[in-house]
């Protein structure tokens, strides 16, 4: 049996190079299950706290939130996640009362790598295994650090031989293992270094992590601006004779409109080969969504629509 | 430039300077190039994918061009492109120097040299055990560890940390008359700012002392005991002491690393060094370049100035254009009629000039998002420079060169 479908999953990890729109494509994959139904959750791990503003809506926190209908929000805080994972499943009744838990922690975190992505990784695996959402969506740590965050239980099970965080390995690394349950989502757009990262980051992912690689969404694709033979129909626009007629006849300058046509035109072919060696590099397997260019204004939760429409599209929906 | 490389520590020598500087530079800068040329290292920052690296390179490049001297562009992660770029099949943790063929095929005579490094994160860290270990067995057995093998690429802000110690080693060595420093991609911008002073804190700290001292003695003080018991529980005491035998013998180098630290944070302060903060016009980067450029005033770090990267061609901006292309829009009928076969068949010619006023106000849109960004740049720095949206990507020198043209006088 093949992989399920994108959202039929239970936990996805949304990565990509900064400025791609990882964060963008996390919230409108997540506001997409949620209009579909889906009860989920969507966590922001790196603690830049923009998430909120895709949704336009306040600050999110540790405790989850329902920001909109069957779509709850949190940001990863990791001491706060410690906290939790010892009382409620440890049950350590010591926890409240340990003073320097806070600086202790902090201190190992620092000191042994891992800590912090193994209590991030488990807090999310958590909400899985106890089925509290059909979908969790994870605006995970860019490229760069994602395959760290995502080995850590591993990393961590093979250091600690012994104790409680030894046991707590075992469950994790099933469920984040499991194509069923769990995949990873690389956001990339059409130019040269995010092409580059995603190409890497697809490579080293089954290799080092058993994380399966659920999809790869492509960003920010131009469109293109002319169909079949319109090309050499611009360019015999394009002349001094024909665009002196045109801007008599609107009365005006048409050349800054001309000159936005080639700037479109070589963007877009710029961008046509970055996708094309994406494309090649990859394994055909791997489900690839496009999203086009949004020319808006605005980056609120309106974008945020348009980009889970886009992905509602290319998922076939 | 014998006189330059013969340099030793942060001083240079008092007599002639080794390459002229503008009038005017030692107050603030007015220009990419003045700033360049007053300082001796500057550094290049901003959120991922903004362009840093290849603008750090673009400036070095021109630098070396101009101003002449040795300059050393030392950068992160570069692009195999960038390597290219400068003439080189890559390089490495030591500096390459840039052949003059590279800058013969770009047309131009360089006045100076222009050398290449990369950031090696493992092997600066191993350098580093090295230099401070007290002898070549301790070093070996840190080397050796397998938790600094896992950790000496991840701890304590590691990469960001080396980045700057490696700046700083550089500048001690006292070969090269300018730095121009490409930085980590960041989760936090004040992570590598910070990097030295958390470094030098963690290694004074007293946690490190309590998770270290008993594995020695097997005295546990009553002050420690109930940190135990909750570390021993979650982390399993096997783990707490394979990370106290590490951290036994890394602390062998701690006095050494505290005070390299140290000497690391006063350089980042240090008048000869200025931040360069790189960004585009899109919400997210340029919110980040707002945050580091506050957090630079802040902390007394100096602002030399603010690269605009991708920024579109100003020709989007004019109110008679937007009505050009609204008129192709909706009177493409007329008009294709107008021109008579002139360009073509008369149905493709219409949808052409829908498809380009279309497109004009498309772009537009973004063109005039943008400027209300850049209105939103509150903190005005003294260099504000842009450049533009470049059609290809840059493939060679002449290409870095040409970026640099654009911000640098």
């Amino acid at each position: 049996m093949g992989p399920p479908e994108l959202l039929d999953r239970k936990l996805l990890f949304v990565t990509g190079k900064g400025g791609v729109g990882k964060s963008t494509v996390a919230a409108s994959l997540a506001l997409l299950a949620a209009e579909r139904g889906k009860r989920t959750l969507v966590c922001e791990v790196d603690a830049k706290g923009n998430l909120a503003d895709f949704f336009e809506t306040g600050p999110t926190r540790f405790e989850e939130r329902e920001i909109l209908p069957g779509l709850f929000a949190m940001s990863m805080d990791t001491e706060a996640s410690l906290k939790q994972y010892l009382s409620l499943q440890l049950k350590l009744p010591l926890v409240a009362r340990v003073g320097p838990l806070a600086r202790m922690f902090d201190f190992v975190a620092t000191a042994a790598p891992g800590v912090k992505e193994i209590v991030t990784v488990g807090k999310l695996a958590w909400e899985v295994r106890e089925r509290h959402y059909d979908l969790v969506v994870v605006d995970a740590s860019p490229t760069g650090h994602i395959v760290g965050q995502l080995a850590a239980p591993q990393a961590i099970n093979e250091l600690v031989q012994v104790g409680l965080v030894r046991q707590q390995t075992g469950w994790m690394l099933d469920i984040l293992g499991d194509p069923m349950l769990t995949g990873l989502v690389i956001v990339s757009t059409p130019e040269e270094m995010p092409v580059n990262e995603t190409i890497e980051l697809s490579a080293r992912i089954g290799v080092e992590t058993n994380v399966d690689l659920a999809a790869i969404v492509v960003n920010r694709v131009l469109p293109e601006l002319f169909g079949r033979g319109e090309e050499e129909v611009f360019e015999r626009l394009d002349r001094p004779e024909v665009t002196a007629a045109l801007d008599e006849a609107v009365h005006g300058d048409v050349e800054p409109v001309i000159q936005a046509a080639h700037l479109a035109v070589t963007l877009r072919r710029t961008r046509a080969e970055h996708l094309e060696h994406l494309r090649a590099s990859v394994d055909p397997s791997i489900p690839m969504l496009y999203v086009p260019y949004l020319f808006v204004r605005s980056h609120g939760l309106r974008s945020t629509r348009q980009v889970a429409e886009a992905l509602s599209a290319e998922l076939g929906y | 430039m014998a006189a330059a490389k013969a340099t030793r520590g942060t001083a240079r020598p008092p007599s002639a300077p080794p390459r002229p500087r503008p009038k005017g530079a030692e107050g603030r800068a007015g220009s990419i190039e003045q700033l360049l040329a007053a300082k001796e290292i500057v550094i290049s920052c901003g959120s991922g994918g903004v362009g840093k690296t290849t603008t750090a390179a673009a400036a070095a490049a021109m630098a070396a061009v101009r101003l002449g001297g040795r300059v050393l562009v030392l950068t992160v992660d570069p692009a195999k492109r960038l390597a290219n770029a400068l003439g080189l099949e890559g390089f490495g943790n030591t500096e390459t120097r840039v052949p003059d063929a590279a800058f013969e095929a770009a047309g131009v005579t360089p006045r100076g040299e222009l050398w290449a490094a990369m950031l090696d994160t493992k092997q600066s860290w191993d350098n580093l055990v090295v230099r401070h270990a007290p002898d070549r067995d301790t070093a070996r057995r840190i080397l050796e560890n397998p938790l600094y093998q896992n950790i000496s690429g991840k701890f304590v802000q590691s990469h960001e940390y080396i980045a700057m110690e490696r700046l700083y080693e550089i500048h001690l060595e006292g070969h090269y008359d300018l730095l121009v420093v490409d930085t980590p991609p960041t989760r936090n911008a004040l992570d590598f700012l910070e990097a030295p002073e958390r470094m030098a804190d963690f290694f004074s700290s007293r946690f490190l002392r309590m998770l270290t001292v008993p594995y020695r003695s097997r005295l546990v003080n009553l002050a420690s005991k109930p940190f135990y018991q909750v570390a021993d529980r979650i982390l399993g005491s096997q783990f707490l002491e394979d990370i106290a035998e590490f951290f036994i013998l890394f602390q062998t180098m701690n006095a050494g690393f505290v005070e390299r630290a140290e000497a690391v944070t006063r350089l980042l302060h240090d008048k000869r060094t200025t931040f360069m903060v790189v960004s585009t016009l899109e919400a997210a980067p340029l919110h980040e370049a707002e945050f580091f450029i506050d957090v630079l005033g802040d902390k007394g770090f100096s602002l030399g100035a603010v690269v605009l990267n991708k920024v579109l061609p100003g020709y989007l901006h004019g109110e008679q254009a937007a009505r050009v292309a609204e008129r192709l829009c909706q009177d493409a009928p007329a008009l294709a009629a107008l021109l008579d076969d002139a360009a073509g068949d008369r149905s493709q010619v219409e949808r052409v000039l829908m498809e380009i006023g279309e497109n004009f106000r498309n772009y537009q849109v973004v063109a005039q998002r943008e400027a209300e960004q850049r209105a939103e740049l509150a903190a005005a720095p003294e260099v504000v420079a842009t450049v533009p949206y470049f059609d290809t990507d840059i493939y060679d020198l002449s290409g870095l060169l040409k970026l640099a043209e654009s911000i640098w006088s």
